[in-house]
């Protein structure tokens, strides 16, 4: 068997009757980019809130660079690596984006609050440490003449990149992006996709959840096809894309509501 | 307007945004905070003068709850009596000095701090400031009850003025001013870089969206234990000082009242900002002094004033967002440069 990043398998949930999640195996392997596709209510966000702590599985097993991490905390998680977006923005508005991004970098701040207030060595060093990377990392998005504005402020794809430059700052190795194309036009979209390249390319791993599959048919290694809380389908783009029951997920009964 | 006018303005603004205009105009202030006790005021008003900074000082506790982490608390006056209690007892009944008593105070309001936080894990928004609504008047009673410490409903008389090697800190000779100001600047100091560090953002991240907190690796559970003791030992040592500037206490001088005149200061001034707890506080505790001829209907006017801020201007008297650029140290510039100009990028140290 191979080494994954991540690997889900056979993890299941459910609400009260209803089976959010059955049987879902998956794995993502380093510096891939991965999607999750599937219509309205397939149970995409379920299987990031299972990842990442909002939900404990009923059963299956989640391991992440070795390590079993189904059923810990979310900031646990987030330590161990794994850090994400979310399909309604959720910044922190009235804070600068520059802040948004320290924020993210709160898990591995190590001085404590009366170093903070004492002004320590050790505090400033760090930091101005911080403040740097966070620097560097707007200027890799293309957000360093936006870094003073107020995150509730910015224009919608720029709150988005905030969002997952907040993600990346974490120190995280896999970054979840839920959506993050929703209600962007083409052009943005496009733009957003190029982002996400470049973030693969500075060695992040990539698992991103979207509704329309046409968005994700050029930017993934494979698809993985979720409809009605189960996988149906996974592969590389093509094969996915003229899998009959993909296109009985989509074409059948499928209606767009997506605002 | 005229175009020259118009320059002229935004030079003005421009000028008062820089950091040099505020060192100055901080200057002046601190020079005007020194000079008041010689300029022969009778003690009335020096008295209000010393009121008003200790309810600035209470206003930037609650701030730290309500501003910054957003948890509203009703029963901040509870944090005050815990502090003027626990000194007020060790000075008067074992004859404790005052500056002794100090720690003891912080070390009790940090366990009160504690112990009302904990709820305020699992409750939230109104139901929160129900119970901190119910902390304040459960210690109002146990101040009625347990008559052996505080002499119930009699009160404490005869509160010491703090002393230092054999120096008095009274009204008359300022000390008791200056004490209160030291106070107060310390606790603006303190929250100052409290805000601008991990600890400060991790409160306000909290506030702006505690799930996407917690996804940050926020432990929401410690930062908000911690916005209460902050908040419980800034009130307690406020009210120790309190304690010693009436003289007197009793049940009665931690009324709902007061838990509502601080967090009016602080929504009047403007909640998550330090300045308008200063301006909060001057409003909030002369005006009622400079109406005394209206009698009970000053308390109409100030409802009214209330109630026009909320509608008007709910953010606060000097509740505006910064404009003025993140400060960013030259280190922090340079170490950038330095990391941009190397090949690749690593976040995994």
């Amino acid at each position: 068997m191979h080494d994954s990043l991540l690997q889900l398998d056979g993890v299941s949930l459910s609400f009260g009757g209803i089976k959010a999640a059955s049987n879902i195996s998956l794995h993502v392997d380093k510096g891939e980019i991965i999607s999750l596709i599937g219509p309205n209510g397939a149970g995409k966000t379920t299987v990031f809130n299972i990842l990442t702590g909002i939900y404990k599985p009923d059963e299956g097993a989640i391991t992440f660079k070795g390590e079993r991490i189904e059923g810990l905390s979310p900031q646990a998680i987030v330590n161990k690596g794994i850090a994400r977006t979310f399909q309604n923005i959720r910044l922190f508005r009235d804070m600068r984006v520059i802040e948004n991004v320290l924020v993210g970098m709160h898990c591995k701040t190590r001085y404590n609050f009366l170093e903070s207030t004492l002004r320590t060595p050790a505090f400033t060093q760090e930091e101005d440490k911080n403040v740097a990377e966070a620097l560097l990392l707007l200027e890799i998005l293309g957000l360093d003449h936006r870094k003073d504005a107020y995150a509730g402020d910015l224009p919608y794809g720029d709150q988005r990149k905030t969002e997952i430059a907040r993600a990346i700052a974490t120190g995280a190795e896999l970054i979840l992006l839920d959506e993050p194309a929703a209600g962007m036009n083409p052009n943005e979209t496009e733009e957003l996709l190029q982002c996400i390249r470049q973030i693969r390319d500075m060695g992040y791993t990539i698992l991103l959840i979207e509704h329309d599959m046409r968005v994700v048919m050029n930017i993934s290694d494979r698809i993985y096809v979720l409809d009605d809380g189960k996988m149906i389908a996974e592969g590389l783009p093509a094969e996915v894309a003229h899998n009959p029951q993909v296109v009985e997920a989509y074409l059948g009964g499928e209606l767009d509501v997506k605002n | 307007m005229t175009a020259k006018n118009q320059n002229a303005l935004d030079s003005l603004k421009k000028y008062a945004a820089t950091p040099i205009f505020t060192y100055i105009a901080l200057a002046i202030a601190f020079a005007l905070l020194i000079a008041v006790p010689f300029m022969g005021l009778d003690s009335y008003v020096m008295n209000i003068l010393v009121k008003v900074s200790i309810y600035v000082t209470m206003a930037l506790g609650l701030n730290i709850l309500v501003g910054f982490t957003g948890l509203v608390s009703l029963g901040q006056a509870g944090f005050v009596a815990v502090g003027a209690y626990t000194t007020t007892i060790l000075t008067t009944m074992y004859g404790w000095n005052y500056f002794l008593a100090l720690p003891v105070c912080i070390l009790f309001s940090v366990l009160v701090g504690i112990l009302i936080g904990l709820p305020s894990l699992r409750l939230t928004g109104t139901y929160l400031s129900i119970i901190t609504l119910g902390f304040g008047e459960i210690v109002r009673t146990i101040i009625i009850v347990w008559e052996p410490m505080t002499r119930g409903p009699l009160g404490i008389r005869g509160i010491p003025k703090p002393s230092l090697f054999g120096v008095q800190f009274t009204m008359a000779n300022a000390g008791l001013y200056f004490l209160s100001i030291v106070l107060m600047l310390l606790v603006t100091l303190f929250t100052h870089l409290l805000i601008r560090s991990k600890t400060g953002r991790a409160f306000r991240a909290i506030k702006g969206d505690e799930m996407a907190a917690m996804m940050m690796g926020i432990n929401v559970t410690y930062y908000k234990v911690l916005a209460f003791v902050l908040a419980a030992v800034i009130s307690a040592l406020a009210g120790s000082l309190y304690s010693t500037q009436l003289g007197y206490i009793d049940q009665n001088t931690f009324t709902f009242d007061m838990s509502t005149m601080i967090l009016s200061i602080v929504i009047l001034g403007g909640m998550g900002t330090i300045r308008g707890m200063f301006i909060g506080s001057a409003i909030l505790v002369i005006l009622p002094e400079v109406s005394r001829s209206l009698m009970d209907y000053r308390f109409v006017i100030y409802g009214l004033i209330l109630i026009l801020m909320m509608r008007f201007r709910p953010q606060g008297l000097l509740g505006w967002k910064s404009r003025r650029p993140y400060p960013i140290s030259p280190k922090a510039l340079a170490l950038k440069e330095e990391a941009a100009s190397k090949e690749g990028w690593s976040t995994h140290a």
